[in-house]
């Protein structure tokens, strides 16, 4: 066994690598220029695991890449067919799975789950669409909090906290009721600056700063003309 | 040689027509098309009843009334291949936020409600003529009421993408997707 810290050998798609013992897959694959696609994951806040889009193989056996470490002897896969049709379903489950209206949404050009389907070139869902009934929440003074868009990835509870470092956001209720709230207290004295972090932080729709929407024209937004990912493939090339 | 042009037929139902402009903008390669193929039934010729069996319908929309579900289900009798172009089509699009409220809510809001109509009808009329459509209880897309073949994405699709995919089907190529032209706004 490696300890964390030692340099270990592993195989990412063929190619040979060598990586901190302990590091994440998906960090060493980033810094090596290949683009394992993420969603939940937010570099420089601990990882959760929760959307399974960065699934790859490792030694044959699915894991995900945020959330595994790398070992010595590794032998990595993460752009099989196979992966590719899985993160494509998990793509479309979230599409059906809660409200997600493109073109009346404040962040599109701006959604990493938007971004991931035309980079899967995802043209219709294979699941049936479920219109949940689910609220819009417009109490915060700064936040629009859509929960028909939030696919409860955590990044806003993981990322966005105040000075004493207690969180803005929090999951309430359980199983397949579970969504995230913003703290009714708390929220009311969340600052500008924190407020549009949040919303940056939100792959989604979920979180929108008031009297923020639509600023940049169609065809000028992040994934109008780049595909996510573009920007680490082509750091190494 | 002339009758085996590819015949192709649209429609619009529970649309905004947003596709079928993005379909004009196509701009002079409109004439390509006009080469390659004929059109049926479809609101650019205003053609109201099909007249032959066609090749390809394009379905514009989805079903928010019994006539759009009657006028679709027309298209897959009489088409060979069906394609769902836009967002409507596809997952019901801006008509489905109506989900999950219920019919009576919505019309009393359209007809009693809403600021433009409030105070202006107030014998409480809402439309009940037996020649109107029945609503449905909700936004159904095409691909829940009949077999659709492709889907083209988009807010509306782009007129790349409307093209390509047209001449593909036509000429059996297979289609290019540049990462531009998918989009769903």
């Amino acid at each position: 066994m490696s300890t964390n810290g030692s340099v270990i050998r592993c195989s990412i798609d063929g190619k040979e690598y060598l990586a901190k013992a302990g590091k994440y897959i998906n960090d060493v694959a980033r810094e090596n220029g290949v683009y394992i696609p993420t969603l939940c994951n937010v570099i420089g806040i601990h990882p959760q695991g929760a959307c399974r889009i960065c699934t790859i193989t490792v030694n044959g056996r699915m894991m995900t890449a945020c959330t595994t470490p790398v070992a010595e002897g590794m032998d990595i896969k993460t752009n099989t067919s196979e992966l590719q049709d899985l993160r494509k379903s998990i793509v479309e489950l979230m599409y059906v799975e809660g409200n997600h209206f493109c073109p009346a949404c404040e962040k599109s050009g701006n959604c990493e789950l938007q971004a991931l389907a035309y980079r899967f070139q995802m043209m219709v869902s294979r699941f049936p669409y479920t219109f949940p009934k689910r609220k819009i929440d417009a109490r915060n003074p700064k936040l629009v909090k859509n929960y028909n868009r939030c696919i409860l990835c955590k990044r806003c509870i993981r990322a966005i906290k105040d000075e004493q470092g207690r969180s803005y956001f929090a999951f309430r209720k359980r199983g397949h009721k579970v969504e995230v709230g913003i703290d009714v207290d708390l929220g009311k004295f969340i600052s500008d600056e924190v407020a549009q972090k949040a919303m940056d932080i939100c792959p989604v729709g979920a979180l929108i700063k008031k009297e923020q929407a639509f600023r940049i024209p169609i065809g000028k937004r992040k994934y109008d003309k780049t595909p996510i990912g573009a920007d680490v493939e082509s750091h190494h090339v | 040689m002339e009758n085996q042009k590819p015949i192709i037929a649209t429609a619009s139902l529970a649309g905004c027509f947003g596709c079928h402009m993005s379909l004009l903008d196509i701009d002079d390669r409109i004439l390509n098309l006009i080469e390659l193929v004929e059109f049926d039934k479809s609101p650019i010729n205003d053609l109201k009843k099909f007249t032959r069996h066609c090749d390809i319908g394009i379905i514009e929309g989805g079903c928010c009334n019994s006539e759009n579900i009657h006028m679709l289900k027309e298209f897959r009798k009489n088409c060979r291949i069906l394609i769902s172009v836009g967002e409507c089509a596809i997952m019901g699009g801006l008509p489905a936020l109506r989900n999950g409220i219920p019919i009576r809510e919505c019309i009393e809001e359209a007809y009693w409600q809403s600021p433009s109509v409030k105070g202006h009808n107030p014998e409480m009329i809402l439309p009940n003529d037996q020649e109107l459509p029945m609503l449905l209880d909700r936004i159904y897309h095409c691909h829940e009421i009949v077999k659709i073949d492709y889907f083209l994405p988009g807010c509306p699709p782009r007129a790349d993408l409307l093209y390509d995919a047209l001449v593909s089907i036509i000429t059996g190529t297979e289609m290019k997707l540049p990462y531009e032209v998918i989009k769903f706004d």
